[in-house]
């Protein structure tokens, strides 16, 4: 069959049954709105917590970006792994205890401050914002290159797809949808690495592929890797290392903080029955997330094989311009792929020199996306990456618009402004807020402003300076106050935006960046999408500063955070409905 | 809650702090450990087509994180069941 069609028919598919489960899991109350009803199984909400958590970012762009960092990219994989470990033994058991809706309204209830809440709306929303432009952006990328619809229409109907089922059915369609949309995602990876490992190394399992000999030859993988780069004079793949040690070490931290403090990540664990269950949903939402992360290197290394020995078919022998093959060819079209014969040998020049470079533009999301093409797989494939790449951009993107949604009508609306609003109410302000939140994301997807690209790590920097030190000085101490959390955040974000906005710009404006963007005036050498680190350490030293100063919290407070800290009695389903039948 | 009570949810405390601490020494030990601040004594060691650094870096830490988790879910569904404090 004709790849446009198919295309058209496993994306139709996938988007049909995504409008099919929002429908036969309609949200009739608040509870099921903001938490799922609170009664989904621990490994279902595993699997829905990896669709929450693996973005466009992870999906397309992840791979693609280690292919070109070698050793230097596992920060990606490392950070955005090892928070779950974090986030298990830190913070979500503990907030799962305290079974309330939304993650400033436990700062708000552990800080005894309307202010607190408020600002923990404010650092939540910057985070989700930055984030979720990202994904409309992944949208309506994975539309126009799949489907060759314009970028703008496919945004439009990312829309609509996730106006459906968001604002339909809140959290409880979003967990059903994130399943499937798991199920798809990980089919769409997974499936194009296992026929790559296969052709290049004989062993079915990429995980293994990569430490595999190359077929026919007894040199391994990594090996021949490491010498065609070096050859051509990048630097070894296996020991690149990404500016420092000391770098490395701050992004891979400030990854992890940042994924132990998203709140729609949080979120997902106030769906589970009980605090047990939220420590296992943890691992269990890590084991989903791991085989997709444990396979990235592998098509990471392989794919940037691939390249090489397509750029290089012979020792000193360059790809013809002539010779090159169709994946090429249908990619160049796309702006992914460009070529400049600098020299007019009628040759592709590939070098880390690049005054001599004649492979000019080559697109780091390339790596996943033209995969299949490379591989030579079937169409159903290709159309299967296609599906893959909008349920991975769908299903974060619901669940950021999720968050931002109840953080506006749960903690601003009903919180602070209307407390007196019923159920009812209630429930039909977070269905427009989440339908303003939609289309805030897409006006923004349609328009991003200049600072989108690459944002999706500094979502995590605001995230880890900000939320994770509130979260964890609420549990694991009661002596915090809540003008030391104020402080705490405010400082913290503030910090992390102004480095940031110091070294690439005021809201990343070409031009302000009064420091300049050069390393020499980097902090310790760390890039400023490492930064979040010290935003945390600052935080930190910040709110207990100013707590040791200030009036010990209330004997409540105290009370409160003695509570949370056992997992017995934590509030039910049905405790909730009570509460309501006696309103 | 009763004095007793008290002291108990104090101790079930101190032994989730004690359990927690020693599993971060070996969440950062496998990553910022093995994978970042040692990675180059340990690609000293070849293991298949992996130097063992590389290794942990993009592959082992992932591992050890996966079994950090649940190994902490169940010690802690064992320390609840200890002090009585199972939700069921």
């Amino acid at each position: 069959m004709e790849l446009q069609t198919l295309t058209y028919l496993v994306v139709g598919a996938s988007f049909a049954l995504y409008i099919g489960i929002a429908f036969w899991t309609r949200a009739t109350t608040t509870r099921d709105f903001y938490v799922a009803g609170g009664g989904v199984h621990p490994v279902l909400n595993g699997m829905a917590t990896a669709a929450d958590w693996m973005s466009a970012a992870s999906f397309i762009s992840m791979a693609g970006m280690i292919a070109f960092m070698g050793y230097g990219g596992s920060v990606f994989l490392m950070g955005w792994t090892g928070g779950f470990v974090i986030l298990a033994m830190l913070i979500a058991p503990y907030l799962r205890k305290h079974g309330k809706f939304t993650v400033p309204e436990f700062i708000g209830d552990r800080y005894y401050s309307r202010g607190a809440r408020a600002v923990a709306v404010m650092c939540l929303i910057i985070c989700s914002v930055t984030y979720v432009i990202g994904q409309m952006k992944g949208v309506g990328v994975a539309f126009s290159r799949f489907l060759e619809v314009e970028y703008d229409t496919g945004l439009y109907i990312g829309m609509v797809i996730v106006f459906f089922y968001a604002v339909l059915g809140g959290m409880k369609s979003i967990t059903y949808t994130q399943i499937a949309q798991y199920c798809v995602l990980i089919f769409a990876y997974t499936i194009p690495a296992i026929f790559i490992s296969l052709q290049l190394t004989g062993n079915p399992v990429p995980q293994l592929g990569l430490g595999d000999t190359l077929v026919n030859s007894d040199v391994y993988l990594l090996d021949r890797l490491d010498q065609v780069v070096t050859d051509l004079g990048f630097r070894e793949y296996t020991t690149d290392v990404r500016l420092s040690s000391l770098n490395m070490v701050a992004f891979t931290l400030s990854l992890m903080l940042g994924t132990a403090g998203l709140p729609h990540v949080i979120i997902r664990f106030f769906t589970v029955p009980r605090v047990s269950d939220a420590r296992y949903s943890a691992g269990w939402a890590l084991v989903f997330i791991a085989v997709l992360y444990t396979t990235a290197p592998a098509v990471a290394g392989m794919a940037r094989l691939n390249l090489m020995d397509t750029m290089e078919p012979q020792p000193g022998q360059y790809l013809a311009i002539e010779e090159r093959p169709q994946w090429f060819r249908n990619w160049e079209k796309t702006g992914l792929l460009g070529f400049e014969d600098k020299n007019n040998d009628g040759r592709i020049l590939y070098t880390a020199n690049e005054a001599e470079n004649e492979l000019t533009v080559v697109d780091q999301d390339i790596m996943v996306l033209a995969n299949p093409e490379i591989a030579r797989l079937p169409n159903w494939v290709i159309a299967l990456v296609a599906a893959g790449g909008l349920a991975a951009a769908l299903s974060t993107a619901a669940g950021l618009l999720l968050a931002i949604a109840s953080a506006i009508s749960h903690d601003m609306l009903k919180g602070m402004i209307f407390p007196a609003i019923s159920e009812a109410q209630e429930l039909l302000a977070s269905r427009v807020s989440m339908a303003f939140a939609i289309a805030g994301a897409g006006y923004l997807g349609l328009n991003p402003p200049g600072f989108a690209a690459g944002t999706v790590a500094l979502a995590f920097g605001l995230a880890a300076s900000s939320i994770f030190p509130a979260l964890m000085m609420g549990i694991f101490s009661q002596r915090v106050t809540r003008e030391g959390a104020i402080a705490g955040m405010v400082s913290g974000i503030g910090v992390t935006l102004f480095y940031v906005f110091q070294h690439k710009g005021i809201m990343f404006i070409p031009g302000t960046d009064f420091l300049g963007a050069m390393r020499a005036n980097w902090f310790f050498g760390i890039e400023p999408n490492a930064f979040g680190v010290v935003g945390a350490l600052v935080n930190f030293a910040v709110a207990c500063a100013v707590s040791a100063v200030t009036a010990p919290p209330p004997v409540a407070v105290q009370q409160l955070v003695e509570n949370i800290r056992t997992p017995d009695h934590a509030p039910r389903a049905h405790d909730l409905e009570l509460v309501i039948h006696n309103d | 809650m009763p004095r007793m009570d008290r002291e108990r949810a104090r101790q079930y405390w101190r032994r989730n702090i004690a359990l927690v601490s020693k599993l971060l020494c070996v969440w950062f030990v496998a990553s910022f450990g093995c994978g970042i601040l040692l990675v180059d004594v340990l690609n000293q060691i070849q293991i298949g087509g992996y130097k063992l650094g590389f290794w942990f870096a993009q592959q082992g830490s992932i591992y050890v994180f996966v079994a950090l988790t649940f190994y902490y879910a169940k010690r802690m569904a064992a320390l609840d069941h200890e002090f009585s404090l199972d939700d069921e």
